[in-house]
């Protein structure tokens, strides 16, 4: 009598396929995937309740460093939010250098989206290749506002760079470069054999499966969600410069792929279009210190979907309580879904088809058994955590 | 440990173990609780435009085949832990990087609650690297800056 025996594979905190911490155990039978159980939270830092200690500008920096990757799209998140509780709209300018660096981030996101997870399906070529040309993109970022990474272009208010001919002359260069440079990974992801192999049929998750998980952003896109806060609930200037919903219905990697480098090109019409009518206007309004009491939820689309914050004031100068709810632990349900069934050596590939984000996810979840609801202060959840971790 | 005095043999076996060192580190990369800027230029430093292999330095996975553990962001309460693990776990001589201004002082994140402090405060740290993030520039020179001192006969 043959047994069959079940083993769980450990994987991570530290592993070498991503480069932040995650843990999980996959439990396998042979090589298929029976189970998954994830483990989050390594660098959970407490930022939600770091913010009520702080004033609302020290707050905005805070915020940008919730995740080093779509660092612009939280501090713009928060300073559309804190702008509407003050009654006070970024001039339009501002606005619309906001959504250029927002573009500009989606480029550069995207493209190391497109290099870590050709690298997990072991195909380093187009890792180094799409790394090379995701520099064009950061040398426009770094010209823009003198860092590479973590922009702090947004101020509450309006932003702090504005952009002359050189630099337009010089974006518009780089997106060209960058427009030539998609077209050839989009031949290649729909069309090499090998890397099709790693991707079609792969990981598929159906429409409803996607709804039920609630899976937002170009992997929900993937699967024929549609779906987008650029264009369901225009913030900043995609009023004025509207984009197109980019989906596909397969709802595969390959689907998710297509789908992301197809929003690449987007984001170049609305660059150039951007860059073609900038409104001329001033760059910052006037922010009190002290903000208004009230609350506000305010949407914005990451480069990897949905980053949604509620923000509260009291009426001092610190936020009274800043919610963030980010795209990516929206995501991780459905990666418990896609594994069960999968081959153990696609669980990278399928991991890292979310684009997942540690950083943004490590979140803070109180689960309330009854009705012993009880506000945790600072000092509360600083001994919480020592005595949990001692 | 048996001690005894220094062969010849024994000499040029040292000396042959500091040559290869010196030309060719392998370093692990540990996310210890950072916004994931830091990780996004270490990696950068790889690609083509930085190359940080020709200087035979080489990122790979298994802290037992690691010479140098390069640690981003602030340590966190949950990898800590980790962070000591993955350093026991690491061959002698092994020397630490610490990326980023998270790593030197807790950063922004200073004084949050689930943050135990800076790297230094759970490893002895070897190299500081300054910046939010810094440059991969910044980081091929202080991984440089550390190689330059491994020359240095140890006093």
């Amino acid at each position: 009598m043959e047994e069959t025996k079940k083993f769980i594979v450990p994987i991570g905190p530290q592993h070498p396929a991503l480069k932040e911490p995650g843990h999980f155990e996959f439990s396998v039978e042979g090589e298929i995937v029976t189970g998954v159980s994830i483990r989050l939270g390594y660098v959970h830092r407490g930022i939600e309740k770091g913010a009520e200690n702080r004033s609302w500008v020290q707050s905005l920096y805070l915020f940008e460093r919730v995740c080093g990757i779509c660092s612009h799209v939280h501090a713009t998140a928060f300073a559309l939010g804190v702008e509407k509780l003050c009654n006070v709209s970024a001039p339009p300018r501002a606005q619309a250098i906001r959504t250029l660096v927002g573009e500009l981030e989606r480029i550069h996101s995207h493209m190391l989206w497109l290099g870590v997870a050709a690298h997990e399906g072991g195909f380093d070529t187009l890792f180094m290749y799409s790394w090379r040309d995701r520099e064009t993109v950061m040398d426009l970022l770094e010209m823009l506002c003198g860092n590479r990474v973590n922009y702090s272009i947004n101020l509450l208010g309006g932003v702090k760079f504005d952009i002359d001919h050189a630099q337009r002359d010089a974006i518009l260069r780089g997106v060209d470069f960058l427009e030539e440079r998609s077209h050839h990974y989009l031949k290649i992801c729909t069309t090499d054999r090998t890397f099709l192999g790693r991707t079609r049929g792969v990981g598929t998750m159906t429409r409803e499966q996607a709804d039920e998980f609630g899976m937002v952003g170009p992997t929900g896109r993937a699967s024929g969600n549609k779906r987008d806060v650029r264009i369901d609930a225009p913030y900043a200037s995609y009023a004025e410069f509207p984009v197109k919903l980019v989906t596909a219905e397969a709802g595969d990697l390959m689907a998710r792929f297509d789908v992301r480098i197809r929003e690449l090109f987007e984001s170049f019409r609305l660059i150039r279009l951007i860059l073609d009518n900038l409104p001329q206007s001033e760059l910052t309004a006037r922010v009190p210190r002290r903000v208004p009491a009230g609350e506000v939820v305010s949407r914005v689309e990451a480069p990897r979907g949905e980053l949604f914050y509620y923000i509260k004031s009291n009426g001092s100068d610190q936020p009274e309580r800043v919610k963030v709810r980010t795209p990516s632990l929206c995501n991780w349900g459905s990666v418990t879904q896609t594994a069960v069934g999968s081959k153990l050596a696609d669980m990278p590939m399928i991991l890292s088809g979310i684009d997942p984000c540690f950083s943004c996810n490590d979140r803070l979840v109180n689960i309330q058994r009854g009705d012993n609801s009880q506000v945790w202060t600072w000092e509360d959840l600083r001994r919480y955590g020592i005595e949990y971790y001692r | 440990m048996e001690t005894s005095l220094p062969t010849p043999w024994q000499q040029a076996l040292d000396k042959l173990r500091d040559w290869a060192r010196i030309n060719s580190p392998w370093a692990i990369h540990y996310n210890s609780g950072s916004c994931n800027g830091c990780d996004i230029e270490i990696l950068a430093t790889l690609t083509p435009r930085y190359d940080i292999e020709r200087f035979g330095i080489k990122l790979q996975g298994s802290p037992r085949h690691a010479d140098v553990l390069i640690c981003t962001g602030p340590v966190t309460r949950q990898s800590r832990d980790r962070l000591l693990r993955i350093y026991e776990q690491m061959p002698d001589p092994k020397f630490v990087v610490a990326v980023g201004s998270c790593g030197i002082s807790g950063g922004a994140f200073r004084g949050c609650y689930n943050i135990v402090g800076d790297i230094s405060a759970v490893i002895p740290v070897n190299v500081y690297i300054p910046g939010c993030p810094p440059r991969p520039e910044a980081i091929i020179y202080g991984v440089v800056q550390l190689l330059e001192t491994l020359k240095k006969p140890v006093a």
